[in-house]
Parts: C-alpha cells; structure tokens; sequence
C-alpha cells in the first residue's frame, strides 16, 4: 500500500480544489474555515452503508467521489448500497452488533436512536457550517442530539415531496396552478378524477412517500404526533380534520394506493394513469431524461402542497443523515471521509448531477448550478428550511424514530382514508401506539 | 501356549490406575463426556438463542439500550393490540388454507406423476422450480402480477379477454391481499409436498395393488384401503414440516405487501419483525415471535398423534 503523508493529502486535496474553482463551473461562495485535524490512521479501510439510488447518477458521482478519496487518501472504501426499508434493520444490526459498516448514511432519526453509540461530529459540523454558509434549520434539527448543542450525525441532503402534477390536466380542470389551500386543492383533485386522472398518494408502508403524504396532511392541518414536551398529542380536532380530509381525498385516487411502496406512483405517474403525486425530484429526472416520457416531463409541474397554518411550508423532508459508529476502527478516516465528500469539489457535483434530489442542508449551496438550471427545480431548493419534522413537535430521538419506522401515521390516515375505521377509532389506536412507544 | 506364559513373567501387581483412568472407566461419566459436544452444540446454538428470545419477550429491551425486566407487560399490551390478533387470525387462516390446498393439490399431483407417464423425470425436475427458485425472486414476480396498475393478470382479463372493465386491486384491499399471498404460498410450496408424497407412493409395493386388483378393488378402494393409510406415515412427517414453514413464513409476506395494506397481512413473523428490528422495540418482537411457540407446539403434536395412529395407519379402525 502506498504511504500517504497527511501533507501529501492536503496537497493533492488542494491541487483538486484549484482544479474545479477555476474550472467551468462557477463555484458556491465559500468563508475561510480551517479543516479539523483528522489524521488518517494508518493502513485504514472503511465501509460506508447507504440506502440505494433513485436516480443514476447518485450512485455513481456518489461512487466516484468516493473513488477520488480513495485515489487521495490510499484508504479503501467499500460502499453498499440497501434498499430504502432495509436500511433501518441493517443500522440496527450494525448498532447491536458493534460491527459492520463504520460509516452508515441513514434516515434522518437513525442516528437519535444509536445517539450513545455514535462519534462526536461538533468540530467536523462547524467546520462545515462555518466555510459553506451555514446549516439550514432542518439540518440543524437533526444533526445535533436534541436540546444541546452536540453533533452526533452530519445530515447530507433532503428530499422533499412536493405536489407533481400534469399542467394540461390541472388546466382542464380549471386551474393554472395548485391551489394554496386545501379546499381547492380537494377540488382540483376531484375535478381532475372526473377527466379521468385520478390522484395517486401512496398510503402503504413506504418510507419515503407514505411518509411524505401523511405527515402533510397532518401538519399541514395543524396536527402533531406529541407536544415540545414529548407528550402525546396526536389526539385532537385537527388531526380528526386531517383524517376527515384525507378521507375524501382518498375519493379522487386511483385504486390501490394502499399497497403503494415507494416505487409505485412513479411508475403509475410515468404511464400516464395519475396526473398528480408527491415526490422528490428523482421522477421528473427520469421522465426527462427518457425520450419516451420527455413530453410526460415538459408537462409536468412541481409545486408547493397546500400550506400549514400561517403559510407554513408543510412538507415532510427525507433527510440523508451520516452517522460513524464508535466502533469503527478508523474514526478519523471515517470523519475525513464525510469531510471529504461534503466538500464542493465533491459535493456540488453530486448535488448537480442528482438535479437537487438530496437538496442541500448548507446555505451556500443554494447558490449551485443546480437551482439555476432548470426553473421548474427551484422548488426543491428550499427543502431544508422546513420546519416540521418527523416525530413534530416533540424531541427527535428513540421515541420518534420507532412511530415513523412503525408507520403509525401513516396506518393511522389509512385506516380511516379506506373507511376500515372511522378518523375516531383510527386517531384513537394511533395514540395507543404512539403512547406506548413514548411511555419512558 | 503354556510356553508363552512361561516366557513373559507374570507380575500379579499391577500399577493401580489413575484418577483419569478411573473416572473414564466409569460408564455414566463416560456417556456424559462423549454427549458433551453434541451438548455443546445445542446449548449455543439452539438454547441460548431461543432462551435469549424468551427472555426478551419479558423485558422492554429496545435496539440500542439494554432493557429491564418488566414481567408480562409486552403480552398485556399485545392482549389489547388489533394489530397483534389480526396478525394471529391471519397466520392461523394463512397456515390452514395453504396447508389444505397444498396438500390436496400435492397429493393429485404426486398421483399423477406416479403413474407411467412419458417423460417421468423431465416432469418431475420441472415439478420442482417453484421451489427451487429463491423465495425473493419468485415474490418479487407475484409483486409485478399483482400490481395494482401493471398486473398481467388484470391485463389480460381487462385488455386482452376484455371480462373485467377495471384492474383488480390484488394488493390493495384486505382480502384480494389476504388470497393473493395464500395463493403465492400454495404455488411454491406444492412442490414440496408433490415430491415427498410421491416418495412415499414409490415405497407401496405394487403387489398390493396387484392383489386388490385381483380381489376386483375399485380404484377409489385401491386408494382409500392401499394407498392413503400406507402414505400416512410420510403424509405426517411432510404435514408436520410444511405446518412449520408456513406458520412462520416471512419472506413471501414481507418481500410482496410488507404487512399491508394497513397490517392486513401481517404474519406474526413479520410483525414480529416489524415490531423489533425496523420498529426497534425487540422486547415486544420477541413476545410476538415466543407466542407463535403455543400454536406451533399444538400443530406438531397434532400431525404427530392425529395422524400417526398405528392402528388407522393399518387398515383397523379407532376404537
């Protein structure tokens, strides 16, 4: 193995960074900011888990950013990638066992659950924060263990689920653009259903968007799962309105939207059987991307859902959140590796060939190419600033992790969207569940 | 022989022998020694892990942090958790409906392949694909048929035959799920049951049939008095194992619906993980996963005598 000097490192890192900034590509302003002192043990390996792509190229800037390191560094890295619903049981089994991956890029609670067994990121995170701007206010939320000013996890990017919709549908049906409030948005949706484009919001066990829809609906109506104080509070008359709408929302989709996973209203989307969704930017990339959906692409909106109260955006953010566990043999190559990777050399062509799928949680990336090259993405530029988050408003931790993970919300709004229960019977075993994940 | 004797000189005192020896020569020492690896291997690898379930059932360990001793408390919750009984009404209804169509289709099936037929061992390998295939593949086939937009099988009632005017919501609704997985259950494990069955035919000794035959034995005689009580000792042990796999099946359910929709489909097995590991409560997991032990304690001691009786296995009735 070739003997890379710390000096070595900074010189070819330095030798990159020049490379790119006076490259092509206009750089994100950047602040003097000086790197932590992370030696790189010697004879260093890691392996780095994260959930799998949803568009190409994730996956392989991801693989060559990580290839460059490696060229830099002489550490090897190995990086596999999990589907999005195993993700969660393999962090676990790493966590449980002491053993695995030294590095695991998971959801944005994962790290609150394993809090005890993870590295201490506060220099690494303020470094960061210092050079690029500045972490936005989701970020902020999940990256420092709750109530106190400790990094355990450095989020990388988000996904948010804004409204996708078909523009010369909503137009048949009599609107330019998706309504802010949720009367309309109702309507337009029922109007749309009766041209025969129904709706189509996954209600199955999916991550991503079942999530993405749920937790919408009920912040967007002023519902929470627990108080500030972790107290359950899901049990009140906004998530019943929640519930109520939800129910004849679910009038206008297309049948199955129980069983959707993650993948299935991109593909109803793609084929033309629904015209609006939520989703993160990943489908308008492929549709784009694919000639024979282009025109599917050219017609497509993305725009804000109905907002919360005072005009909130309420949207629920997938966060990518890194975590290195304690047990890792090579804390600094491990530390040093997601510096390296948060990087602008490393960073900004990952952000820009995703298309803003995993948005920035720095402020100075705002400033990416990314947002300026095509309008219809400008939507997802703002992804992190939002202020609710899973497990609203309660602290971020085990507690919160566990409802999300066991999907109470989302069961909850489908229960009652399908008619199984009424929105009482289905509030009321939501909080039952969610009780005895809070109860200590 | 006398001279030999004579030639090796006779020492009558023997060294006493050791402690080692002594205790080697003891029987039940011996017989406790020769089981040590054997018991070994079963107290790691059987023992603890199934003692360790148990014993998490009855704390409230969560992934992360160690838990407490909290007595029956996960089973106090489970007892008032809808999720929980539909999970247990669905791993029964899952386990007796596959069971008893697996069987009655296994069993034609192995009838069928046991008589002469062209082409014997061709069709008996491809018999035996849908078991061969990984369990994840083949759901991961059923997943697409049973797609709520892009199923072939809606395809072809609605487009092609033109029978049906909309798609069928296979996964979508609580019983299209609930059918759909047993139906996915049943076409992989019929082959299991096909080939042991007809193992068990190829034993019956054809002079039986031949006797009967002579005797003027209808067919359905040949089957009720030759074939079924001969086939019952194998049909017991096949019914026993394949009871097993399917009450704690997991794969199917979880690579096809996940539980859903909203946890119709759970099986206690996949509740039980969904619970532990992505839900991170393994306490209450384990609870779920030790209450399946009952039931399936009960189905094994139900092939076991039920089906297992000499006296019916051999033509006589029950008194």
């Amino acid at each position: 193995m070739n003997r890379i000097t710390r000096r070595g490192t900074l010189a070819l890192g330095a030798g990159a960074m020049a490379a790119t900034t006076f490259g092509a590509r206009a750089a994100v302003p950047v602040k003097d900011a000086t790197a932590p002192r992370q030696p790189i043990e010697n004879g260093a390996t890691l392996r780095v888990l994260r959930p799998t792509k949803f568009v190409d190229a994730d996956e392989t800037i991801f693989r060559e950013n990580t290839a460059k390191f490696t060229a830099q560094t002489g550490v090897q890295v190995r990086v596999d990638f999990a589907g999005w619903e195993d993700l969660r049981p393999q962090t676990a089994v790493a966590a449980n066992t002491g053993a695995g991956p030294d590095v695991v890029v998971g959801w944005a609670d994962d790290p609150h659950i394993y809090a005890d067994k993870l590295l201490d990121l506060t220099e690494l995170a303020g470094y960061l924060g210092q050079k690029y701007g500045g972490w936005l206010a989701l970020p902020q939320r999940f990256g420092k263990k709750w109530g106190t000013e400790q990094w355990i996890s450095l989020p990388m990017g988000g996904t948010g689920a804004p409204c996708v919709y078909r523009i010369s549908w909503a137009k048949e049906a009599g609107y330019d653009s998706i309504p802010t409030d949720h009367e309309g948005f109702l309507k337009l949706c029922q109007n749309m259903k009766r041209n025969g484009h129904p709706a189509g919001f996954a209600l199955g066990n999916a991550v991503g968007d079942g999530n993405a829809y749920c937790n919408w609906l009920l912040w967007s109506h002023g519902g929470m799962v627990v108080d500030e104080a972790g107290k359950v509070a899901i049990n009140s008359p906004q998530t019943i309105a929640a519930l109520r709408y939800a129910k004849e929302l679910y009038q206008t989709f297309i049948p199955g939207t129980l069983s959707w996973g993650d993948v299935n209203n991109n593909r109803a989307y793609a084929a033309g059987e629904i015209g609006v969704t939520q989703n993160g930017v990943s489908m308008y990339f492929s549709l784009k991307n694919d000639p024979r959906t282009a025109a599917i692409a050219e017609d497509t909106g993305m725009m804000r859902m109905p907002t919360g109260p005072a005009g909130k955006m309420a949207e629920n953010v997938l966060l990518l959140n890194a975590m290195v566990f304690r047990h890792s043999r090579y804390p600094n190559a491990a530390k040093e590796y997601l510096r390296f990777m948060m990087e602008q050399e490393q960073y900004d062509p990952w952000l820009i060939g995703c298309g803003g799928y995993w948005s920035h949680p720095l402020a100075a990336y705002a400033e990416s190419e990314v947002w300026k090259s095509d309008p219809k993405l400008a939507v997802y530029r703002d992804t992190n600033t939002v202020e609710f988050w899973s497990g609203y408003k309660g602290p971020i931790g085990v507690a919160s992790g566990s409802v999300a993970a066991d999907y109470v919300v989302v069961q909850m709004f489908a229960a009652a969207s399908s008619g199984q229960s009424t929105p009482e019977e289905a509030v009321r075993e939501a909080e039952r569940r969610t009780r005895r994940y809070y109860r200590s | 022989m006398a001279d030999t004797t004579a030639a090796v000189p006779w020492n009558p005192r023997r060294s006493a022998p050791g402690a080692l020896a002594r205790l080697l020569d003891n029987k039940a020492f011996l017989v406790f020694l020769c089981l040590l690896p054997a018991v070994g291997l079963l107290l790691v690898f059987l023992t603890y892990p199934l003692g360790l379930g148990i014993w998490l059932a009855f704390t409230d360990t969560h992934i992360g942090r160690g838990g407490e001793f909290v007595g029956l408390e996960n089973f106090e919750s489970l007892w008032y958790d809808q999720v929980f009984w539909n999970a247990v009404f669905y791993t029964v209804f899952y386990t007796l409906v596959a069971t008893v169509l697996k069987f009655g289709l296994g069993l034609w099936l192995a009838l069928l392949l046991n008589e002469n037929v062209p082409f014997k061992s061709l069709i008996r390998a491809i018999i035996l694909m849908p078991w061969i295939v990984p369990t994840v593949l083949s759901a991961i086939a059923f997943w697409w048929m049973f797609d709520a937009q892009f199923s072939i099988i809606s395809y072809v009632l609605v487009d092609v035959l033109g029978w049906r005017t909309s798609y069928i919501d296979f996964l979508g609704t609580p019983w299209h799920a609930r059918w759909s997985l047993v139906f996915a259950n049943v076409w992989r494990g019929i082959p299991f049951v096909a080939i042991s069955l007809l193992a068990g035919l190829q034993t019956i000794s054809p002079s039986l049939y031949e006797a009967a035959l002579l005797d003027g034995a209808s067919s359905w005689q040949r089957f009720t008095k030759i074939t079924a009580p001969l086939l019952m000792p194998i049909l017991s042990v096949v019914l026993t194992f394949s009871v097993l796999f399917t009450f704690t099946d997991f794969q199917l359910v979880y690579a096809i619906t996940r539980g859903g929709p909203i946890n119709s489909t759970h099986l206690m097995a996949t509740l039980a993980f969904q619970r532990g590991i992505p839900g991170g409560q393994l306490g209450e997991g384990a609870a779920i996963a030790v209450s399946m032990i009952p039931f399936l304690v009960l189905a094994t001691l139900f092939s076991y005598f039920a089906l297992s009786r000499r006296k019916w296995q051999q033509g006589g009735n029950d008194e």
